[in-house]
């Protein structure tokens, strides 16, 4: 499945979907929504990854610039992780810096 | 102040756009818009850049270093414009082959960055490589944006560690371990819970920079066992974390999981000590690979022979020339990488002897290198621990260089207390001064108790189990009949060679692991404890295991359920240390008489008070440490008397008073089955007799006045 991103900003919240495999080669355009949603001064930024099959060290890489470029007021979630890519995140110690939800949970990003 | 723009591509070679780098740092260095490599060589006639995609054997780009791109000695240049996460690089030397002059430059060689961050091509554990590759350990670009939440090292005070050797792999990769993924980093961090309940504070991890497992891997003809370069003594990359031990090393996240290990450890209030091998390369000797020292340098890091060879001083067929000062700052700038970048707590070198060697293998009265490593600002807060010896013959326990930070392995701790606990005679006076710090050792040159690590067993030879299972070495499975590992092991079987089915036989040996073990944490100085030896692990009798990734080096945590005994009795051990800072003074003791006491700090007894047994025919030893004034009289503690019996027969010993309002409590008795051996700290029975006690043959009572 071919790589795509999107991003949706609504009630302060930068939904970022991703979808397909992200390497090294398709990187660049997540964080470019990244940055987008950096400049939009937003409170919570969710990664929705339901549909994403594999994340590369450079996927993972963008996550750890998303914290640097918000700043830690800003929330990130990651929702819907698939098992492989959960792991990943716990294992190379990102879960540290940001909320691991299985499902995207209004209540608590929108509050 | 205006964004400025200070680095600018000048040239354009192979395709790509570069400038002249910077000398320093050496390594590949992520700058603004690209990258700066920087490598030395003082003999190469010609340097290029070498840059790979990832995995592939042939390179996309070759980039001659041009004549202004070297500075002095130093090759660097900063290339614009790459995909830092998708490229791997080396580097192409040019020179003569001569080796009777020490030149070993290949050109059809690609070599590796020793700067090298990250190593690609042995991502994953065991899974053999392509050995017809042109550049098998390929360097690849790092990342320095790991979140360490406020991290730093403990600081813990070296004479209140107890240290915890374990190999990454053995340690979970048993399916027993139970942990997610198996012989990982990841694996350990899922173990912590385990080592806190055990209590020890430092984790000395067995090589961890990047190996070959597969270097002069073989079969056994016998067994049809592929054996392994296990252990890793053998480095590949001094920069680099073993991939292999990474459960995320595909995606090449090895650094990241590393570090989410010791920022785990350290949140656990547990220190983290490398065991680093400087000593010798995996590029072996003449017929070794070409990998990257070679080729680069070969006599600047090597030590050679007038004719050009390599000594052996390693016993691995070379020889790094550590005091050369261009070498000896590499050892610098690697230990302070992993001090900064990876917050380690200390290091234990590998026959650090070497380190005090000269070019031309003669020990050095004042090596630059240990010298250095002592004063580096950077390192000043490590702990230093050599194994002071080498396999060239030097010999350095008490004596090594160690501008009054270096600690040592104290050989001479496991030998002498190995014999006084199989009941060899005279050897209570050598254990007495074994269990004060060594002072004949370390009693001198600023230098205290916690100069001595001690240790009953460690990776190299017996396991505990095995040292009383086994009169000798049982290493057929390394397929060398034997021959290989040390037969000075001073071990004693208990009357039986192996497994035994003997309740007799099997009792004892628990009463031995338990002797060792108390005497190991109630001594002065720095216990080093084997992973697994609080589970009784067997390794069959091989006291040379370094091969073997099967059964015979993992940990079976199964043991944890039919070695409950001996767990809880090592736990509770390490919990009186703990609990008991007469246990871990910084200065030798003196002798000299407390006033708040009336008794001196140590002293000596036998089955009579007072009068110790240090004739030659003496198998007893008893001792008393007053805790009126300890840790420089900051402190006060519980009186503490300990009786060794080893002799077969039971002995009664007569008990010197407990002191002023207190009386003599027990805290353990190895002669006595579980769970009456041992009590919970603070919670010890008082002894009904305050004059004497009957110690069982082959045992240990430890004694708490309160």
């Amino acid at each position: 499945m071919a790589f795509s991103s999107q991003l949706e900003v609504a009630n302060n919240v930068a939904k970022i979907t991703l979808a397909g495999r992200l390497d090294a080669s398709t990187a660049a355009g997540f964080r470019n929504l990244v940055d987008q949603a950096a400049a939009q001064k937003v409170k919570s930024v969710a990664l929705l990854l339901d549909h994403l099959e594999y994340m590369a060290s450079a996927g993972l890489r963008v996550i750890v610039f998303a914290r640097q470029k918000m700043g830690v007021a800003v929330k990130i979630y990651v929702v819907g992780a698939q098992p492989l890519v959960k792991e990943t995140i716990e294992v190379s110690g990102f879960s540290q810096a940001v909320v691991l939800l299985p499902a995207y949970d209004a209540a608590l990003i929108e509050k | 102040m205006d964004a400025r723009i200070d680095f600018y591509p000048t040239h354009e070679i192979a395709g790509c756009k570069v400038r002249v780098g910077r000398p320093l740092p050496f390594g590949a260095t992520l700058v603004p818009g690209g990258v700066n490599f920087s490598i030395f060589s003082r003999n190469t006639t010609a340097c290029a850049l070498v840059l790979f995609q990832k995995g592939e054997s042939e390179p996309f780009a070759e980039l001659p270093f041009p004549p202004e791109f070297r500075i002095g000695d130093v090759f660097c240049m900063i290339v614009f414009d790459l995909a830092v996460e998708e490229i791997e690089y080396g580097y192409r030397m040019e020179g003569p082959f001569d080796p009777a002059t020490g030149q070993r430059f290949d050109a059809t060689k690609v070599l590796s960055d020793p700067y090298a961050r990250i190593l690609g091509g042995r991502e994953a554990w065991g899974v053999e490589p392509d050995w017809s590759a042109p550049y098998p350990h390929r360097a690849r670009l790092a990342f320095d944006d790991f979140d360490w939440q406020g991290d730093r090292p403990l600081g813990l005070s070296f004479e209140d560690l107890v240290i915890y050797e374990l190999h990454v792999r053995s340690f979970t990769q048993h399916p027993s371990s139970g942990v997610r993924n198996r012989g990982t980093y990841a694996g350990l961090a899922e173990k912590i819970p385990y080592l806190r309940e055990l209590g020890v504070n430092c984790v000395e991890l067995m090589p961890i920079f990047e190996f070959d497992e597969f270097e002069n891997s073989r079969v056994n003809a016998e067994t049809g066992e592929r054996l392994l370069n296990y252990w890793g003594y053998s480095t590949v990359g001094f920069f680099a974390p073993k991939a292999g031990f990474a459960a995320t090393g595909r995606l090449g996240m090895q650094m990241d999981e590393l570090k989410t290990l010791v920022r785990a450890l350290h949140g656990a209030g547990i220190e983290v000590m490398l065991d680093v091998v400087f000593n010798h390369t995996a590029e072996g000797n003449e017929q070794g690979p070409y990998i990257s020292f070679r080729g680069i340098d070969n006599k600047t890091y090597y030590i050679l022979t007038p004719e050009g060879y390599y000594y052996n001083f390693s016993g691995c067929g070379n020889t790094l020339n550590c005091n050369n000062p261009v070498v000896r700052s590499f050892v610098l700038d690697c230990l302070r990488y992993w001090a900064s970048e990876y917050h380690i707590d200390g290091f234990r070198f590998d026959l650090a002897s070497i380190l005090g060697r000269d070019a031309n293998g003669a020990p050095l009265a004042n090596p630059p290198l240990l010298e250095s490593l002592a004063f580096d600002p950077i390192l000043s807060k490590c702990k230093l621990v050599a194994e002071a010896w080498d396999a060239g013959g030097l010999y350095q326990v008490g004596s090594f260089p160690a501008y009054g930070r270096w600690a040592e392995w104290n050989g001479k701790y496991r030998d002498d207390l190995r014999q006084f606990l199989k009941g060899d005679v005279g050897y209570a006076g050598a254990v007495a001064t074994r269990i004060q710090g060594s002072p004949d050792l370390y009693g001198w040159n600023n230098r205290g108790p916690a100069a001595s690590i001690n240790f009953i067993t460690c990776h190299d030879g017996f396991s505990l189990y095995d040292m009383v299972a086994y009169n000798g070495k049982h290493n057929e499975a390394n397929g060398e009949h034997n021959n290989d590992g040390g037969n000075d092991n001073h071990s004693w079987n208990c009357g039986w060679e192996g497994d035994s089915t003997d309740p007799a036989v099997n009792a004892l040996r628990q009463r031995q692991i338990k002797n060792a073990v108390a005497l190991l944490l109630l001594s002065h100085g720095v216990p080093l404890l084997l992973a697994g030896d609080e589970l009784a692990r067997s390794q069959s009798g091989n006291n040379n295991n370094y091969c073997h990734d099967t059964g015979l080096s993992w940990i079976d945590w199964g043991a944890l359920t039919a070695k409950a005994g001996m767990h809880r009795f090592v736990q509770k051990m390490i919990a009186f240390r703990h609990a008991h800072p007469v246990l871990r003074p910084r200065r030798h003791a003196t002798g000299q008489v407390s006033p708040a006491s009336g008794l001196p700090d140590l002293s000596f007894h036998g089955t009579s008070a007072w009068w110790a047994d240090f004739s030659p025919g003496s198998r007893v030893l008893a001792f008393m440490l007053d805790g009126a004034e300890v840790k420089g009289s900051h402190a006060s503690d519980n009186t503490l008397y300990v009786a060794c019996n080893m002799y077969w027969e039971p002995l009664t010993f007569e008990l010197p008073a407990a002191g002023t309002g207190t009386l003599w409590h027990v805290f353990a008795n190895t002669g006595v089955d579980s769970p009456d051996d041992i009590f919970e700290p603070g919670q010890e029975p008082a002894l009904p007799d305050q004059s004497s006690i009957l110690v069982g043959g082959r045992s240990v009572v430890v004694l708490v006045a309160c």
